[in-house]
């Protein structure tokens, strides 16, 4: 693992080179990259191309951020980039939001989204709404990105996600990455989107590394918003999911494969505007959905899918209800076994799968 | 002076037909009180601040040592719990702050009501509970306070609110400010002011770090927070300003932390290790107490440090409990979200884990 971070630490061209030299191979081949490093990388280059932007936030320059994701940029872009706030959400959102409506392009840390309450006026009435109560005048660019949903042990007013409070809201783009390729995909394009843009990071995924291909490496990597990726195919059942709980999927699929079943997982990747068209084209296929969210069941992401389902054509190819796995009911204990049966875990996934598959 | 010296003689010259040492500790006689000069504190709006002078009596001394000793010991034994990782999330330590929370619960009554934010620890223990049942409850345990569902900020007693995770309030406070100045209630705001907010200082947050002043037309008082003395007679002081029905007051306690900002956080990026180290040899809260009350000969050394081992050996016995007590039964995960209704079910992870909710 310190080998692996050391290769990350080098400049990419030299690496490929390296692997170059090693494996006589003429294409740059795919290196590991943690989640927190690709948003780092992605709003490095984005910083680094226009000089609009700029980052602001609790912690963000001189303690490096919180979770150590804006590291190393404050040192390379001074005080007018990178700019630390008092702890004032709702005056710094607020600030954030009338510098993207004067033409800068923000982004608005916010140290965890359960902070953002503080400021939800700004980011929906200020941010969300302004371009359509301006008739198409005001646009606002700013991108409000941070952790989102359960970390481990940080207890009830720590583990909310807000990925249906912000999906809900028309005006806003709200995107929610899995792996390092998403995150530095979906950063860059929010940063480049000129609509405001919530960012639903995920704090336990910030040190997880992932193979970090070719195509992604490059200044001008950009994951559209607004579209989904199969990251599994299968033809037993779709499974859908967001965030963390995809690699709790692709592991239940693992699991089920050695019987025989083949899902096909789905990551979202966006959460509005919703790419139902991938999700009806895999229903389609496999005849059977489950959706997985770490959020609560009530009016969630899960919801959402299950009641757009019904309104389209995929609803007359599913042999079985669809079914939702998401967080329990209750707001987040602290206690481990508690919190263990709070969030979605992979028994959950595999259970409620062989449920809808009758198996 | 002569009585006690006089008594002194006889007790010394009774001791004379004793051989053992032991016997002339136990007979010796210390003063029952003894006055103290405290700092006078800085006044905003306030004609008069709080006395200069104080008068503190043996009893009250041990006690309060007792106290401090007890809440530095619990702190640092939960540091050791976080670093064994039998504490786990977030965990906000308060060692070297002893004097605000036990000097302020000496200026006020049991039946006032105090609400705080996530350094906490202290003030549980002060407002009533014991070091088992708020170690318990960090460590995640059905003996903790909230059962195990709360955590480290989460923590609730008679007439103590907590305990609160998310802070951010500098426009709410300036709300609370204005409706408590506006209805006269009876509130003291306190400023713990430990000279930083997680990784950054008050000069790099706050257009005043008069914080004592920032009420406005609130009256403040500036107080020394590393003196017990000096937080107590300014918490009388206080309370019986809002008591007479002239509305709010505020409080800034000068005092420092010497852990950083929550275990994850080592403390030493943005301070000096020098700077802990002199506040530390020149201002530890429990030092300045011991130091008076030996000198004053309200107690002896030997007296105080038996106070200490009766102090570890009530932390280990906590801690023994904390870590030995179960975890809550999963049964009980959905218990306690509504007060006084009936209970009904609760959804888990998906529809076919259901927990039962009771109040």
């Amino acid at each position: 693992m310190a080998a692996v971070s050391g290769l990350v630490r080098r400049p990419l061209q030299q690496v490929s080179g390296l692997l170059r030299r090693r494996f006589h191979r003429t294409a740059p081949t795919a290196l590991q990259m943690t989640v927190r490093d690709a948003i780092n990388q992605g709003m490095d280059e984005e910083l680094e191309r226009d000089e609009k932007v700029f980052l602001l936030g609790e912690e963000v320059a001189q303690y490096d951020g919180a979770y150590k994701v804006s590291r190393g940029l404050w040192k390379k872009y001074g005080d007018k980039r990178i700019i630390d706030t008092p702890i004032s959400e709702m005056g710094f959102a607020g600030i954030a939001v009338g510098a993207a409506m004067a033409g800068l392009r923000p982004i608005c840390e916010f140290m965890t989204f359960n902070f953002s309450m503080q400021a939800i006026d700004q980011v929906i009435n200020s941010a969300a709404k302004t371009y359509y109560m301006s008739g198409g005048l005001q646009p606002v660019p700013i991108v409000f990105r941070g952790p989102n949903g359960a970390s481990a042990g940080v207890a009830a007013q720590h583990s909310q996600c807000f990925a249906a409070w912000y999906g809900h809201c028309p005006g806003l783009k709200v995107v929610s990455p899995w792996n390092s390729e998403d995150a530095k995909g979906l950063i860059k394009s929010a940063i480049r989107d000129n609509n405001p843009v919530v960012v639903l990071e995920n704090e336990l995924m910030y040190g997880v590394p992932f193979e970090f291909p070719a195509e992604a490496q490059s200044k001008d990597f950009l994951v559209p918003i607004g579209k989904a990726k199969v990251e599994r195919q299968g033809t037993h059942i779709t499974v859908v999911s967001h965030s963390r709980p995809v690699g709790h999927c692709l592991e239940a699929a693992t699991v089920l494969s050695k019987e025989g079943i083949e899902c096909e997982v789905i990551n979202m990747r966006t959460i509005r505007p919703m790419d139902i068209d991938t999700i009806e084209a895999s229903v389609m296929k496999t005849n059977h959905l489950i959706t997985v969210e770490g959020g609560w069941p009530q009016f969630g992401v899960g919801a959402e899918i299950c009641a757009r389902i019904m309104e389209g054509p995929a609803f007359n190819f599913l042999d079985a209800p669809a079914v939702r796995v998401t967080g329990a009911d209750v707001p987040m204990p602290y206690a481990k076994i508690l919190e263990d049966n709070s969030v979605p875990q992979v028994k959950d996934i595999i259970f409620a799968i062989k449920k809808t598959l009758n198996i | 002076m002569r009585k006690m010296l006089a008594a002194v003689s006889r007790v010394l010259a009774g001791a004379a037909q004793k051989p053992a040492s032991r016997v002339l500790v136990a007979s010796r006689n210390f003063a029952n009180d003894a006055t103290f000069e405290i700092k006078k504190c800085d006044l905003h709006r306030l004609e008069e601040g709080p006395p200069v002078t104080t008068v503190l009596t043996r009893e009250d001394g041990l006690k309060y040592y007792r106290m401090m000793q007890t809440v530095r010991r619990m702190e640092l034994k939960a540091d050791q719990l976080y670093k064994q990782k039998i504490i786990r999330g977030f965990c906000h330590l308060c060692d070297g702050q002893e004097a605000c929370c036990v000097g302020l619960e000496a200026g006020i009554n049991p039946t006032d009501h105090l609400i705080t934010a996530y350094r906490a620890h202290g003030f549980t223990f002060t407002r009533g509970l014991s070091v088992r049942e708020i170690l318990a409850e960090l460590t995640g345990r059905r003996g903790g306070c909230a059962k195990g569902k709360g955590g480290s900020m989460h923590m609730y007693a008679k007439n103590f609110y907590g305990g609160n995770g998310i802070v951010g309030a500098q426009g709410q406070i300036f709300e609370a400010y204005n409706m408590a100045a506006l209805w006269k209630l009876p509130c003291i705001f306190i400023c713990e002011n430990n000279r930083y907010g997680m990784g950054t200082s008050v000069e790099r947050a706050a257009a005043s770090t008069d914080y004592y002043k920032r009420g406005d037309f609130i009256p403040g008082l500036r107080v020394d927070g590393m003196d017990i003395l000096c937080v107590r007679e300014a918490t009388r002081f206080a309370a019986a300003y809002c008591r007479s029905g002239k509305g709010p007051i505020l409080m800034e306690l000068q005092t420092y932390r010497y852990h950083g900002h929550s275990m994850s956080d080592p403390g030493v990026s943005y301070r000096t290790r020098e700077e802990i180290q002199e506040v530390r040899s020149k201002s530890d809260p429990i030092m300045l107490l011991k130091d008076r009350m030996v000198n004053s000969n309200l107690a002896s050394v030997e007296e105080l440090k038996e106070i200490d081992v009766e102090v570890r050996k009530e932390i280990e016995d906590a801690a023994q409990f904390a870590t030995a007590d179960p975890e809550p039964p999963l049964e009980e995960l959905g218990y306690h979200i509504y007060s006084s209704d009936p209970p009904f079910e609760v959804r888990g992870a998906n529809q076919w884990i259901k927990f039962k909710s009771v109040s």
